[in-house]
């Protein structure tokens, strides 16, 4: 008994700092203020409107960013991870790359978009060196659209795949490639039967983990676009900043709990899928 | 949901090596140096590019380490970068003081709990912090809305004072959870505490001295490994910051950039040779505490 109480102050800190304000988002989402009397009331006004015109825009943007920079970063820091488990004597190869990692998939926000600025922004270095000295230019690449968005968001996700994904690829024993190429199975064969199974569910895991930390990002794209391009992080930071339309700080509620709606969606699809792919292996 | 618990396990830590099953075909090694190169470009450029446009002198196309140099006496910056810091010991030690006893306690007397710490812990790594950040902001309305004039609403004012912002403190510690949950339980599983708990019980020792003397030197790299995550969390952390309108390390980067693109980049580049010392320190206290730990 006193060890349950021993166990209080840390699920009081979590329904105070963290289930209270996400239910006060719930419910403060369906409240509207009057624009003449300041008068609240119950409504489903701010619902709605996210639901459609810009703010659509701003979750289509977010979840199509987030959808393909986290396949992307899934496939290359798979090839990655691969890249150096393989190597025969990458020991030094493969502490340097996961150092590299630990530090990168931590490197994100707002130094990240300056360095990538500084690179190939408007002034960087890259940019100059293309457009002055080779005369190529960035062919219409630019830093502030959702494509600029996606190559520097893949700066940290690719990290965070290797950091997630290199333990899965330890747990795959020698042993079963062994007893396949003993039964003659091709390679192709080895991986669509037996390392491709059993990598699917943290691969899966690791890509979800991806998604939820790109449509989460806000330091970055903020310090990089200002509020060019349509995501629905910056909406939100827009809607409280703003000063002058009444009701908007309702808004900037209904936009976070979608977000959190949507990551609510995405990870009961994760774990059914989870519990599919898993099935054969207990 | 299990998982993505484990596959998070390493997320921002460094992973021991484990000896793997070397290449075969000679030939199959091109796909990899393909991947190496293109990812090591890719990974590279950047940094040395934001190297390069700070150091390069405009004026007669030396190198110089004037930005640099103007740094520390940059108007804001020892302001705002010791502002980070102080957050980030403050939630250091919050977190811990939280974590260390729950964590402990469910390893050797509430193992039923497991799975509801687990997930709640583990929550903040999906829950898009700008959410966070607005049901906060909305709770945080609520003092001069509802609790006018009362002590409640005194220490909910007394919570956002710019010069030391409590708040983000409080906030920050619900992010670093699944850091510093997951740093905590991974040197709680590796240590056999139980038997070590239940040794020194038989002997006759105290629960206070039992926390003291077994279980705190047993978690000593685990608390160390949170810590560090911890520090680089909070001093990167953007978002919570700005939306709650407190000047930070990150903000004032964001706040100067507009008028001095050159020392926003230095200190950029700065921050990741920080976040490289940290994580380095972690590696370091990873490979000390020997293989069984490790696991």
């Amino acid at each position: 008994m006193l060890s349950v109480l021993g166990t209080l102050p840390f699920f009081l800190y979590i329904g105070v700092f963290l289930l209270l304000p996400i239910g006060v988002l719930a419910v403060e989402a369906f409240r509207a203020t009057d624009p003449v009397t300041f008068e609240e009331t119950w409504s489903t006004g701010s619902i709605t409107a996210i639901t459609g015109g810009p703010y659509r825009r701003a979750y289509l943007g977010s979840l199509q960013l987030s959808a393909i920079t986290a396949v992307l970063s899934a496939v290359l820091g798979l090839a990655l991870a691969m890249a150096i488990l393989r190597a025969r004597r990458g020991r030094l190869l493969r502490r340097l790359v996961l150092t590299a990692s630990g530090v990168l998939a931590n490197f994100g926000g707002v130094p990240l978009a300056f360095a990538f600025l500084a690179t190939i922004g408007g002034q960087g270095v890259v940019t100059a060196f293309l457009t002055d000295t080779l005369g190529i230019g960035l062919g219409g690449f630019t830093l502030q659209s959702m494509t600029g968005l996606a190559v520097v968001y893949l700066y940290f996700l690719i990290p965070l795949m290797v950091l997630t994904i290199v333990p899965a690829l330890e747990a795959l024993r020698p042993q079963w490639r062994e007893a396949a190429d003993n039964l003659g199975a091709t390679g192709w064969q080895y991986w669509r039967h037996v390392g491709g199974p059993v990598l699917l569910p943290p691969v899966l895991g690791a890509t979800m983990l991806l998604f939820a930390s790109a449509f989460a990002a806000y330091a970055t794209a903020k310090a990089l676009v200002g509020s060019s391009v349509p995501l629905v992080t910056l909406q939100i930071a827009d809607a409280l900043s703003s000063n002058v339309v009444v009701g908007a700080e309702n808004l900037g509620k209904a936009l976070a709990l979608g977000m959190v709606l949507l990551v609510g969606v995405v990870m009961v699809f994760y774990a059914w899928v989870q519990k599919r792919t898993q099935r054969w292996l207990t | 949901m299990t998982a993505l618990a484990e596959s998070v396990a390493n997320a921002g830590g460094v992973a021991p090596g484990t000896p793997v099953r070397p290449s075969r075909r000679r030939g199959a090694g091109a796909w990899r140096i393909a991947v190496l190169l293109a990812l090591g470009t890719y990974f590279l450029v950047p940094i040395g590019a934001s190297i390069w446009y700070t150091v390069r002198d405009r004026a007669d196309g030396g190198v110089t380490g004037r930005v640099y140099g103007a740094i520390p006496g940059a108007a804001g910056f020892a302001e705002a970068f010791g502002r980070s810091l102080l957050l980030a010991g403050l939630t250091v030690v919050l977190a811990l003081l939280l974590m260390v006893p729950t964590v402990v306690l469910v390893e050797l007397r509430l193992p039923r709990l497991r799975t509801a710490v687990e997930l709640l812990t583990l929550a903040p790594l999906v829950l898009p912090p700008i959410a966070l950040v607005v049901g906060v902001r909305s709770v945080l309305a609520w003092a001069p809305d509802y609790f006018y004039g009362t002590p409640v609403a005194e220490a909910m004012f007394a919570l956002q004072r710019p010069a030391l912002p409590w708040i983000l403190v409080l906030v920050y510690v619900v992010l670093a959870l699944p850091f510093v949950y997951r740093a905590l339980d991974a040197g709680v599983r590796g240590s056999d505490l139980r038997t070590l708990t239940e040794a020194a019980r038989n002997l006759g020792a105290s629960w206070p001295r039992v926390l003291g003397s077994v279980v705190l030197p047993v978690l000593r790299t685990s608390v160390l490994n949170a810590a560090f995550l911890t520090v680089a969390l909070v001093l990167g952390e953007f978002t919570v910051a700005s939306i709650l309108g407190f000047e930070t390390f990150p903000t004032w980067i964001v706040r100067i950039s507009g008028s001095q693109a050159q020392l926003s980049v230095a200190v950029s580049v700065l921050s990741l040779v920080v976040t490289w010392l940290l994580l380095l320190l972690i590696s370091t206290l990873d490979r000390r505490r020997g293989p069984k730990e490790s696991s």
